[in-house]
């Protein structure tokens, strides 16, 4: 000890003692770092994501940057996930045609292989939610009374009672849910796409999500039952009313002209 | 009014036949002969506007026979219950009596949801149909002595026929319309002073509390439906006893009625139109939903959905809330929240509006004398002006009171709107107000063309010389007589200022307004000088065109 507390003043000290700070550090992350994947899935894995990022740099760089750090034009991409590239390219919604209120849901313009690369790419610039099995967003089997109480607590604010999309301030809009992929419900939910608020799995666990995607398909799918005939766009009283007014007194008005042209001709004698 | 020698007679010819005896035995009890008499031949001239004041009859006729149907059925109760019954979606959820028992009317009860629809279909049309009706008699002018209290009774049974409509769309307890019944709650508490006291003693505590359900129910099946019951024979009475109103016409004074007799051609009229409304009424219910509160769900204060709205004659005060800034002071310790309180006086004042407008107009013109010929609203255009006005306020509102399906169905911002019918509901209405009156006065003014030159042929002769003219054809006489049969009035002046003896009398401000006003209905520029039989016969006598 007398012989190192000697050498403190030692010109080379500092030096001697930040390379066994870095090395203690160094060493430290090496032993509790994760452990690397398996060899061959690595490289087939590296393979997408060079693939991704030649796609990236072709279609998504010009708003997200080049390196998916985001510019004035676009979001950073870093930890998003795989989910949220899945969500925003395979609905279309990706590439986007102008900047506006809300980016819509469009004609998809890549193959799904293609929006794997990318997804794969975008991932591996930082952790974010994988994309769902089909385990996860299968709506068979789930509890659907459940889904709508959950339904209504936590979306019908914003995209009405049976998901026929409401509007959001300044032009944006909740978007109709009518008929919407349970994956792409999954991802919305677990990412939450654009002004949607996200609910990952620590606030709405797994199960739950399916509850709410197999009443979505109940209530408002393709073979949905309307008991009461038309729905009239499912947008509750205001639609109602026009039907009422249209339909309903345009048809007595008619009715009454009808009936009042017809009137009985008193008798010459 | 039976008497002994007509049953003396009958008895020394025999028996007479049943039909005569029973209605003997009757008018011996009741004595309606004679109110028969004087009533089964009332005469009721023929248009097709005369008859929407019997769609809104025939309506409320099938809100109350739908009605006690489905009181057999439903449980105005607001204990929890959990459901088990067809629906899958609802299946285990906690959810009050009244819910269950009106998704059960849906889907359990025989019938139930065709009755349920129908109820709530001729409920909407009940109340467009008076709407409808109060244009037509306001347009008209058919509100002028002596039908004020009639029109009086008439506004009463549009406002209750909301309120009896915003009470029944809330009994369901269901999401959207206690979200409703929430809003209403947030009105009566910005009342100043009164209004956290009015609504503990309306809903028995704190919000939603465990009664509203059951007196809303009372309110809705009783209350309201028996004073509009009382209010509907009332107004049917009235317009017996003034007689109906009739357009202008050959032969038609203001001292008769030109037309069809209750009995049996009104009768026959009457009765089939009830059963087309219905038949308009049941086939609109059997093909499109309205309310599906099973989709719409149970209510939970927790909860909201987007499309939040009451039925449309309601629409127009969620309009003035939905644009209304969130404006609140503090005044003392005590909350004045203005934000809800403006809108709630707003909606007073446009309900009030329509009903005092008949007394406004004769005050302002000074005119007593009763009236049974209508007027086209052309020979009105300040009154048509008006009404239009008021009709565009209302639009406005409602516009603002579905802003956010204006969003979304024509992509465009709910923010804009909004200030769209911030601006609007001033603006538009004076813009309507003047293109109204201008639209009126040149239809006048084309009357006045039609009478002096005739109408329009399309036939086109070139004369010897080379000249086209347009044929013109003279009106038949029944057509003059239309188009000049209404009076012109001249505008309230406010006379002398200055007496006999040069004293200068004291002008009330009163009367200086009513001079103004009266100015503004009849003065120059806001009528057309109908023509007069010289010009006519000026013309006449001229050429056969011009």
């Amino acid at each position: 000890m007398k012989k190192l507390s000697a050498r403190r003043r030692h010109p080379l000290a500092a030096i001697v003692v930040l390379i066994l700070a870095l090395a203690a550090t160094g060493g430290l992350y090496a032993a509790f770092a994760p452990a690397g994947e398996a060899k061959a899935e690595e490289t087939a894995q590296s393979l997408a994501i060079d693939e991704g990022k030649k796609l990236y740099t072709v279609g998504c760089a010009s708003c997200h940057g080049t390196g998916g750090q985001g510019t004035s034009d676009g979001p950073s991409l870093v930890g998003v996930g795989a989910a949220a590239v899945d969500f925003q390219v395979g609905t279309g919604r990706m590439p986007a045609q102008q900047p506006s209120q809300q980016v819509p849901k469009k004609k998809v313009v890549y193959t799904q292989a293609e929006i794997d690369q990318l997804a794969a790419y975008v991932a591996s610039l930082g952790a974010g939610p994988a994309v769902p099995t089909t385990e996860q967003y299968d709506p068979a089997g789930a509890d659907v009374a459940n889904g709508g109480q959950l339904y209504r607590t936590n979306c019908a604010q914003c995209h009405n009672f049976t998901g026929e999309g409401g509007a959001l301030t300044h032009g944006k809009y909740a978007p109709d849910l009518s008929d919407v992929d349970p994956k792409h419900i999954y991802q919305a939910m677990l990412t939450g796409p654009q002004n949607m608020p996200s609910f990952p799995d620590t606030v709405m666990p797994e199960q739950e999500k399916r509850d709410i995607i197999a009443y979505l398909d109940t209530v408002n799918g393709d073979d949905s039952a309307t008991p009461g005939g038309l729905k009239l766009g499912g947008f509750g009283p205001v639609a109602e009313g026009l039907f009422g007014w249209v339909f309903g007194l345009g048809a007595l008005v008619a009715v009454a002209v009808w009936v009042a042209a017809r009137t009985a001709k008193a008798k010459k004698s | 009014m039976s008497n002994a020698a007509s049953n003396e007679s009958s008895r020394s010819r025999g028996k007479a036949p049943a039909g005569e005896r029973v209605a003997d035995w009757a008018d011996g009890r009741l004595g309606i002969f004679s109110l028969a008499k004087a009533n089964m031949r009332k005469i009721f001239p023929d248009h097709w506007s005369f008859m929407l004041g019997e769609v809104c009859l025939y309506s409320f006729i099938i809100i109350i026979l739908t009605g006690v149907y489905l009181t057999l059925f439903f449980h105005p109760s607001m204990a929890e219950v959990e459901y088990h019954g067809s629906f899958v979606p609802l299946q285990g959820q906690l959810m009050s009596q009244a819910f269950e028992s009106t998704v059960n009317i849906s889907f359990e009860v025989r019938g139930g949801l065709l009755i349920r629809q129908i109820h709530h279909w001729a409920a909407i049309v009940f109340l467009a149909g008076m709407f409808v009706h109060m244009m037509r008699v306001f347009f008209t002018g058919a509100f002028r002595k002596p039908r004020e209290i009639n029109w009086l009774f008439g506004f009463l049974l549009f406002v209750l026929g909301m309120f009896t409509g915003f009470t029944g769309y809330s009994l369901p307890d269901d999401l959207l319309s206690g979200t409703g019944i929430r809003f209403m709650q947030g009105a009566i508490l910005s009342i100043p002073v009164v209004g956290t006291y009015v609504s503990m003693f309306l809903f028995g505590g704190e919000f939603p509390g465990t009664d509203i359900i059951a007196r809303f129910y009372s309110i809705h099946i009783l209350l309201l439906p028996g004073i509009m019951l009382g209010l509907v024979v009332a107004h049917l009475i009235l317009v017996f006893y003034h007689k109906h109103t009739q357009f202008a016409g050959p032969g038609r004074t203001n001292k008769n009625v030109v037309g069809m007799p209750l009995l049996p051609v009104y009768m026959a009229k009457a009765g089939g139109f009830f059963f087309l409304v219905f038949g308009v009424i049941a086939v609109m219910s059997a093909i499109a939903t309205i309310n599906p509160i099973w989709n719409i769900g149970p209510y939970r204060p927790d909860q909201v959905s987007t499309n939040a709205q009451p039925d449309w004659y309601m629409g127009f005060s969620e309009g003035l809330i939905r644009i209304m800034p969130g404006w609140e002071i503090n005044f003392w310790g005590h909350t004045l929240v203005l934000g809800v309180f403006i809108p709630l006086m707003v909606f007073g004042l446009v309900m009030v509006a329509i009903a005092v407008y008949p007394f406004i107009e004769s005050w302002v013109t000074g005119d007593k004398r009763e009236h049974h010929i209508l007027d086209r609203p052309r020979n009105a255009p300040t009154r048509t002006a008006f009404g239009a006005a008021w009709i565009a306020l209302y639009f406005v509102l409602l516009v603002g009171g579905g802003n956010d399906l204006w969003a979304t169905h024509f992509n465009l911002s709910i923010n804009a709107i909004t200030w769209f019918v911030r601006i609007g509901m001033f603006v538009v209405p004076v813009l309507v107000f003047i293109a109204t009156k201008r639209i009126c006065l040149g239809l006048q003014r084309r009357d006045k063309d039609k009478v002096l030159h005739g109408r329009e042929s399309g036939i086109i002769k070139r004369l010897p010389h080379g000249e086209f003219i347009e044929v013109h054809e003279p009106l038949s006489q029944e057509q003059l007589h239309t188009l000049t049969a209404h009076e012109q009035y001249k505008p309230a002046e406010i006379g002398p200022t200055v007496d006999e003896n040069g004293v200068e009398r004291k002008v009330k401000a009163s009367e200086k307004l009513r001079a103004k006003l009266s100015q503004g209905y009849y003065g120059e520029g806001n009528q057309i000088e109908k023509p007069t039989l010289e010009e006519f016969k000026e013309i006449e006598a001229g050429h056969g065109h011009h």
